[in-house]
């Protein structure tokens, strides 16, 4: 597909033009001191000249010399909230004047989202969730009405923080899944390329000229630029040899040693775009004339993650973290043939005693050898 | 359920406390008026219903206790009641009061009072566990009319209430609130304390302080340890512990360890 040039003034024309292909805009901006996702109505919301600064159990935003609008890595969430909810009824049930039960599903209710912004972390991310909702046996339908209306308009990343590690995890930081529209930010705007009819639809309402070669090699100079910045790496590269060495070391004495600072709090695996664990309870009215069955977002930190005809399975730190990496890195390629840690570095960011998932892995596998 | 009435039977009886977790009713609205449907109220003093020694089906205990009268009345409603709910801070962990017990109280008296010989109170202040079998505890200081109301239900439907004791950085997450403790550096206790009030604190940008108490599997030293890496000394990171829920086991016991570690530990 051709290269085309957005100038960083034509942005709002981007906004305007999935506003009127009918789409609700999700985007990048500043809440609370972190770059989040929410509507975005217009450019001027964008975080312009403003720089993540990300280390372990630390996150801060400053302002850059440049006036771009995605010169930082990441925040704590982006697409995974949108697509698998937080908190979100399944079915509803009541009873008619007979006494009899009505059952009503409940299906996805919300506009057909761009998204703007998305990493090739994300992606990779997203890829993963898709696997677990529509792509099993058991098929999410709110998931899937959701992810079937969603157009995604990815950014390739030009910057990299300290915590990221996409390179070694083999993910990015050049988004290399399916796209929409994807973007590399250069001087005065952005290196447009289309993915998809829908993308290309899009673009030929804006006001592009031709991308030059210089901008072209720019964008590409910029994204090697945010792989050489990254300096953490996981073992083995994220491949299915890490997992074989780690399944090898489930008696390693830095299990008790990381679950010494682990607060079992379950925020690393809440804002993981690739962890889907949740719990289902219900929701009766006080009179009990109707219920609802909601799904949440839970944890394998929790309790109740573990718990199984009257036994708690995990009940300490040491086992639960333990469940999470192995997971994580070693039985998710038995269940989705991939890895299920994509190197966004969210998990040491916003864990609140920065514990480094890349550090705890190297411990445990620094002394094995593939044989 | 006793047989005397046709719908099950409720009391709210108060102890030591500042009446606050009564509100979790009275500010109920409709759902004060469907339950008044549902059950029969026997004994709710704030409320204007008074038998204080009749026998009840479900028994919502405030307060503390704090005085030797305490502890007989605390026995006798425990004797006529079926099930027994403590709601909030000072029923269920002795409340802000009970930091008297880390001091002499009798020095405090003096203190405060012209003569003591008119106060009559207890050294210490405990939570009702401490005195009789507890049949399910709601945390929070105070509690709300969601927790009330789900355990309510769930005794109309003859199930033990589920309390669930996971962190507050759970409900943070699902509400999609930026993390205060890694973004701004305040000291937030959500990690350690108990979910429950749907991350309120930490939703107006304020550091939670642990008034649900303690989550299941609280990993206090090392969250205390974190609190000094964000230049907290000693004895401020042993009043976070020592706070609304100092006599809860783990918060207890985390404030007096920091309480006792010396100042040039790394």
């Amino acid at each position: 597909m051709k290269k085309t040039f957005l100038k960083h003034e034509h942005f709002q024309q981007l906004l305007d033009a999935l506003k009127e292909a009918g789409f609700a805009c999700i985007g990048p901006q500043v809440r609370d001191g972190a770059i989040i996702y929410d509507t975005l109505t217009t450019s001027t919301q964008l975080p312009w000249g403003l720089r993540d600064f990300q280390e372990p159990g630390s996150y801060r935003l400053e302002k850059t010399a440049e006036y771009k609008a995605f010169s930082w890595a990441n925040g704590p969430q982006a697409l995974k909230p949108y697509l698998f909810k937080a908190e979100e009824t399944l079915w509803r049930v009541k009873r008619d004047e007979a006494g009899k039960f009505i059952f009503e599903a409940e299906y996805a209710k919300a506009p057909a989202i761009a998204f703007i912004g998305a990493r090739a972390c994300d992606l990779a991310a997203l890829a993963i969730q898709d696997k677990v909702f529509i792509e099993a046996k058991q098929i999410d339908i709110r998931y899937q009405q959701r992810r079937e209306s969603l157009l995604i308009i990815a950014v390739n990343c030009t910057y990299a923080s300290k915590n990221c590690f996409c390179v070694s995890a083999g993910t990015g930081p050049k988004v290399n899944h399916a796209y929409d529209l994807v973007l590399t930010e250069v001087d005065q705007g952005f290196v447009v390329q289309s993915g998809s009819e829908r993308g290309a639809a899009i673009l030929a309402k804006l006001t592009l000229t031709p991308a030059s070669l210089l901008q072209i090699q720019q964008g590409a100079l910029e994204i090697q630029q945010a792989a050489n910045m990254q300096s953490k790496k996981i073992p083995f590269n994220n491949t299915r040899a890490l997992g074989l060495a780690l399944m090898n070391k489930l008696d390693h004495p830095r299990w008790l040693d990381v679950a010494e600072r682990c607060l079992s709090c379950g925020n690393c695996t809440l804002v993981c775009p690739t962890c889907f664990c949740h719990s289902e309870r219900d929701k009766p009215s006080l009179e009990a004339t109707s219920s609802e069955h909601v799904r949440e977002w839970d944890s394998c930190f929790t309790k109740g993650h573990s718990y199984i005809t009257g036994k708690v399975i995990r009940p300490d730190t040491q086992s639960r973290y333990r469940q999470w990496l192995t997971h994580k890195v070693a039985t998710w390629f038995e269940q989705f043939d991939v890895s299920g840690c994509v190197g966004c570095g969210r998990c040491i960011t916003w864990c609140p005693v920065g514990i480094d998932l890349t550090e705890e892995l190297s411990a445990m596998v620094e002394d094995f050898h593939e044989t | 359920m006793l047989q005397d009435y046709p719908k099950p039977t409720l009391a709210v009886y108060k102890f030591t406390s500042c009446d606050g977790c009564q509100l979790a009713f009275l500010n109920a609205g409709v759902a004060l008026l469907e339950l008044t449907n549902l059950i029969t109220i026997i004994h709710f003093a704030e409320a204007g219903f008074v038998a204080p020694t009749q026998a009840v089906d479900i028994a919502f205990v405030e307060g503390s206790i704090s005085t030797l009268d305490e502890i007989t009345r605390i026995q006798q409603i425990r004797a006529q009641s079926n099930y027994l709910i403590t709601i909030g801070a000072c029923a269920t962990a002795g409340g802000i009061q009970a930091l008297r017990n880390f001091a002499g109280s009798n020095n405090w008296l003096k203190d405060i009072y012209a003569t003591s010989d008119t106060i009559d109170s207890l050294k210490t202040s405990y939570p009702i566990s401490h005195y009789v079998k507890v049949d399910t505890e709601l945390w929070g200081c105070p509690v709300n009319t969601a927790q009330v109301m789900v355990a309510i239900r769930s005794l109309l439907f003859n199930a033990a209430p589920q309390v669930k004791r996971d962190s507050v950085c759970m409900d943070c997450k699902r509400r999609g609130r930026v993390c205060i403790l890694v973004s701004q550096q305040q000291s937030c206790m959500g990690p350690v304390t108990q979910t429950g009030c749907g991350s309120l604190c930490p939703g107006l940008n304020r550091a939670c302080y642990g008034c649900y108490g303690p989550s299941e599997n609280p990993n206090t030293q090392s969250l205390g340890a974190a609190f000094k890496k964000l230049g907290l000394s000693d004895v401020d990171v042993a009043r976070q512990f020592h706070h609304i829920n100092n006599q809860a086991p783990a918060f207890h016991q985390a404030g007096n360890r920091f309480k006792t570690i010396p100042i040039w530990v790394a």
